[in-house]
């Protein structure tokens, strides 16, 4: 592992031709302007931070970086020798790769076959898949790369597609790494294990630039980290030298709470009961099983875990958006047949406001006016019979645009046009108005920036202040722990485990998630257990 | 963040359609000159032709009539999400609704037909689309194929019911018995002499009542809310309460209903009968209307227009203009709905670059 202190190695690279250097960057969109002036250096052999807020101009940056687009004007130098970079392939062969927060795999295909996808050097796949198959042993031994070749991506969990992701970067011969928000979709044992992963890399000699919005992951793994903001680049710090809130008032311009300030919870009468809920995907293949639970009202209930362990399915059963297989849902006490495909409108007239964990598919339609979007699901509610009242969705949504501080303020814009914390917004403006029994919020703060992130939390707890229900879905585990009165800890479609979040540690919640209690394997994770229990065989999962 | 913006919206709507049927015509002209003859006279007979004198005008405003219908059964399908081609079908049976009810009430005043003729023009069109729209909402059979079929399935049915059953006896071409005069929708010549013998009647008000309504619908009710809402995502739909299936059986109920006015215009305001294969394409024409339209009623409006000035101009420019053939004016008209239809878009890609780049430059 590291041998050398950050301070030493920023001096050895110092000494060298930087990995990257950008300069004087700039590029448009139309009128936007993405980058402003961009200067830019990454010094070789460290890993290298950049944060920004959502339209920050992070992702413009790189690729411009990687080819994807063409900057209007100024000058990239890798290893100090100017190039123009053209495409990826361009970029590639200059030894710059890429690691997206979507992830470039053919499903169906073996881990091997990913790997040397468009660089097969010969027309007959034999000795390509050979010599490849010598390449990922050496590249295992050496970073601790571990995926079995033969394995299909289907049958890998994220994190381990993720070092697939990795592994094509390398066989290509990339001496520099971008990665693209990597700990999005991993589970914290995960994350760790990317990051020791990346210290490896470094600690080799390549170089890697991380983007991310997670602050912790800065602190944690970085050497240097830049802040850009609305376009321009605020500042290049070396790590050691900053702090978290410090950061954060460089990327929003101003001061940010970065903990949720709440009093403790008054929970009273129960709202929201599950009982034995049984609910299955659009495969017919059980994804909830046998989940029971309440919600009081005035308590904040907060379900955790690795995305695809159920959760998902478990709001859309709730809210009328997928139809339960077994059990019963009791909203204060009467049971809600929630039958047919119109069941949403039933599950909001009974009083379970929803918002939902992807607001792009569900929560919006984004060519809509933001107007429209603001009545979405309570349609029925503005004008006399057939006709739709304009004027009174107008008028609800210039409500909702003041009490948010949605901008820009014009319900006539597209909603597509709004940012993503802007578009969250819309979508909890609707959902909180309507003075709903329980609210049931899905990742509510999923590529929303810092500063609304604050905004939102505080409006969640204001409704359970207000004696609401409230029902939270997160696959961030900070964000659970500091909003939640209770967390539930839901694994393969189970609930394995319930929290006091004052008091579980992060280590322990971890463990649930990814299907481990402290006697051992839950009795969950049977032979079905999806992907990420494959991580914890890991040696490094251990506790 | 896309690499391009997307057009202004008056790029959108207007110069993207014109430059398409520009292109088609420019394409077309070539041809006019490969055969000799003089491509700019031709544009001035088509001209002339619809809208030169007061009984061409009434002809192109009877085909504008036929293909406003034709448009609207395509474009309102298209607003929620579907892609209705059975207008042709519908229309056909909308056909056999309005023949029926003119007959079993023949000699009846016109004021009183020509509600009727509507109502069952509509009912039995709107059947038509109704089993296709059933199929997808409650089977998943997809619409396309579907509609497809049963323009197929209307053309058997109604070539037995028309040869088989409702063709008099001792006549000899293909039709039903004929409307009686009293009964038929009066032309728009018996009020205005202007409009000389030409086909256009009474029906042209109702294609425009039918335009202002569907602009109503998609934009003003909760039912177009709904509509939109599935077309644009399903999805987000469903999260809003709003059933797909009750939403596509009806919103196919009455495209369907719109083809079968089709029918009125034609077999009560035109023919008097019902004649074998009376449809003749319009309601295919009416997916070019649709799309050039842009889906919306006054874009439908005007390339219905368009369209109807193109029939009418080239039946005109292939009677005064002996060198051009009827085979060279179908050509032009398929150039303009391969144009501004099946290739409507591209010409957007270039566009796009241009705008983009003039706003990059007046950005720096």
């Amino acid at each position: 592992m590291a041998n050398t202190t950050q301070t030493q190695r920023l001096e050895a690279a110092a000494a060298d031709a930087p990995a990257i250097e950008l300069r004087g960057i700039n590029k448009h969109f139309g009128a936007v302007h993405a980058n402003k002036d961009i200067d830019l250096v990454v010094k070789r052999g460290t890993v290298h931070g950049i944060v920004g807020e959502n339209g920050a101009g992070k992702s413009t940056l790189m690729s411009i970086l990687y080819g994807f687009y063409t900057a209007d004007s100024g000058e990239i130098l890798v290893n100090g020798q100017r190039h123009d970079i053209t495409d990826s392939r361009h970029a590639l062969a200059l030894g710059i790769g890429m690691v997206h927060q979507h992830f470039m795999l053919v499903e169906n295909f073996s881990v091997l076959e990913n790997v040397v996808l468009g660089a097969e050097d010969s027309p007959l796949l034999g000795r390509t898949l050979a010599h490849a198959r010598e390449q990922m042993a050496g590249l295992a031994r050496d970073y601790g790369l571990e995926v079995d070749p033969d394995a299909l991506i289907e049958d890998l969990s994220v994190g381990q597609q993720q070092r697939v992701e990795i592994l094509k970067a390398l066989y290509r011969g990339a001496e520099i790494l971008i990665l693209d928000e990597p700990t999005g979709v991993l589970t914290p044992a995960e994350a760790d294990h990317l990051f020791r992963i990346l210290k490896t890399l470094r600690d080799e000699g390549k170089t890697i630039i991380l983007i991310t919005h997670k602050l912790r992951e800065i602190m944690a793994i970085t050497d240097e980290v830049s802040v850009m903001r609305q376009g321009a680049m605020v500042t290049t710090i070396e790590t050691a030298r900053t702090s978290p809130a410090e950061l954060a008032e460089a990327m929003v311009g101003r001061r940010v709470l970065l903990r949720v300030d709440k009093s403790p919870a008054k929970p009273a009468e129960v709202r929201l009961e599950v009982k034995d809920l049984v609910v299955a995907d659009d495969f017919g293949i059980p994804r909830v099983k046998n989940v029971s639970f309440s919600v009081r009202s005035g308590e904040i209930v907060g379900i955790a875990g690795v995305s695809g362990n159920g959760q998902s399915e478990l709001l859309e059963a709730i809210t009328g958006m997928r139809e339960r297989r077994a059990g019963a849902i009791v909203l204060n006490g009467v049971p809600l047949e929630l039958e047919g495909d119109a069941a949403a409108a039933d599950a909001r007239e009974a009083g379970i406001a929803h918002v939902p964990e992807d607001r792009h598919r569900l929560g919006l339609v984004t060519t809509f006016q933001e107007w429209e979007n603001a009545i979405l699901g309570y349609q029925r509610k503005y004008g006399p019979g057939l006709a739709l009242d304009i004027g009174a969705a107008k008028r609800a949504a210039r409500g909702h645009i003041e009490k948010f501080d949605i901008r820009p303020p014009d319900p006539e814009l597209k909603t597509a046009n709004f940012s993503g914390g802007n578009q969250q917004k819309i979508v909890l403006a609707r959902e909180m108005e309507r003075d709903p029994d329980v609210l049931v919020i899905g990742q509510p703060t999923r590529g929303v920036d810092i500063g609304a992130i604050e905004f939102i939390h505080n409006e969640i707890i204001r409704m359970r202040d207000a004696g609401k229900a409230v029902l939270l879905v997160s696959v961030e585990l900070d964000e659970v722990r500091s909003l939640s009165d209770r967390i539930l800890v839901m694994f393969d479609g189970h609930i394995v485990g319930e929290a006091d979040p004052a008091s579980a540690d992060e280590g322990e919640l971890g463990l649930l998630m990814a299907g481990v209690t402290r006697e051992g394997r839950s009795p969950a994770a049977g032979a079905d257990a999806p992907a990420p229990s494959q991580d914890v065989s890991d040696k490094d999962a251990e506790p | 963040m896309s690499a391009r913006a997307p057009l202004p919206r008056w790029a959108d709507v207007a110069l993207l359609p014109v430059l398409n049927v520009v292109l088609a015509f420019l394409i077309g002209g070539l041809i006019v000159l490969a055969v000799g003859q003089n491509p700019l006279q031709a544009v001035g007979v088509m001209l002339y032709g619809a809208f030169g004198y007061g009984a061409g005008v009434g002809y192109t405003l009877y085909y504008t009539t036929d293909f406003i219908f034709a448009g609207l059964a395509v474009a309102l399908a298209y607003h929620a999400g579907m892609f209705n081609i059975g207008g042709e079908g519908q229309a056909y049976i909308g056909g056999l609704g309005v023949i029926l009810v003119a007959l079993a009430l023949n000699g009846l005043h016109w004021a009183l037909m020509f509600p009727l003729m509507i109502l069952f023009g509509a009912l039995f069109g709107a059947f038509w689309a109704y089993i296709p729209g059933v199929l997808q909402a409650k089977r998943g059979s997809h619409i396309v194929i579907t509609t497809i079929l049963f323009n197929f399935i209307a053309t058997s049915v109604m070539s037995y019911i028309i040869t088989r059953i409702l063709k008099p006896e001792g006549v000899n071409s293909d039709e039903s018995a004929p409307i009686e005069a009293i009964s038929r929708i009066p032309r728009l010549g018996e009020f205005f002499s202007y409009f000389g013998r030409s086909p256009a009647n009474l029906s042209v008000l109702v294609a425009v009542l039918a335009l202002v309504l569907c602009y109503w619908l998609i934009w003003h009710s909760k039912f177009g809310y709904a509509m939109r809402a599935l077309g644009q995502n399903p999805t987000a739909a469903r999260y809003a309460g709003i059933s797909g299936t009750r939403m596509i059986i009806i919103t196919m109920a009455l495209c369907g209903a719109l083809a079968g006015m089709v029918a009125v215009n034609n077999v009560g305001g035109v023919q008097g009968r019902l004649i074998l294969n009376f449809v003749n394409g319009a309601g295919f024409v009416g997916i070019a209307v649709a799309f050039m339209g842009r889906g919306h009623p006054i874009g439908v409006a005007l390339s219905a227009l368009l369209f109807g000035a193109l029939y009418q101009g080239g039946q005109e420019l292939a009677f005064s203009m002996p060198g051009i053939t009827k085979e060279m004016i179908v050509t032009i008209q398929a150039l303009v709905i391969l144009f501004t239809g099946a290739m409507g878009d591209m010409l957007r890609i270039p566009l796009m670059r241009l705008f983009d780049r003039r706003a990059t430059a007046g950005g720096q």
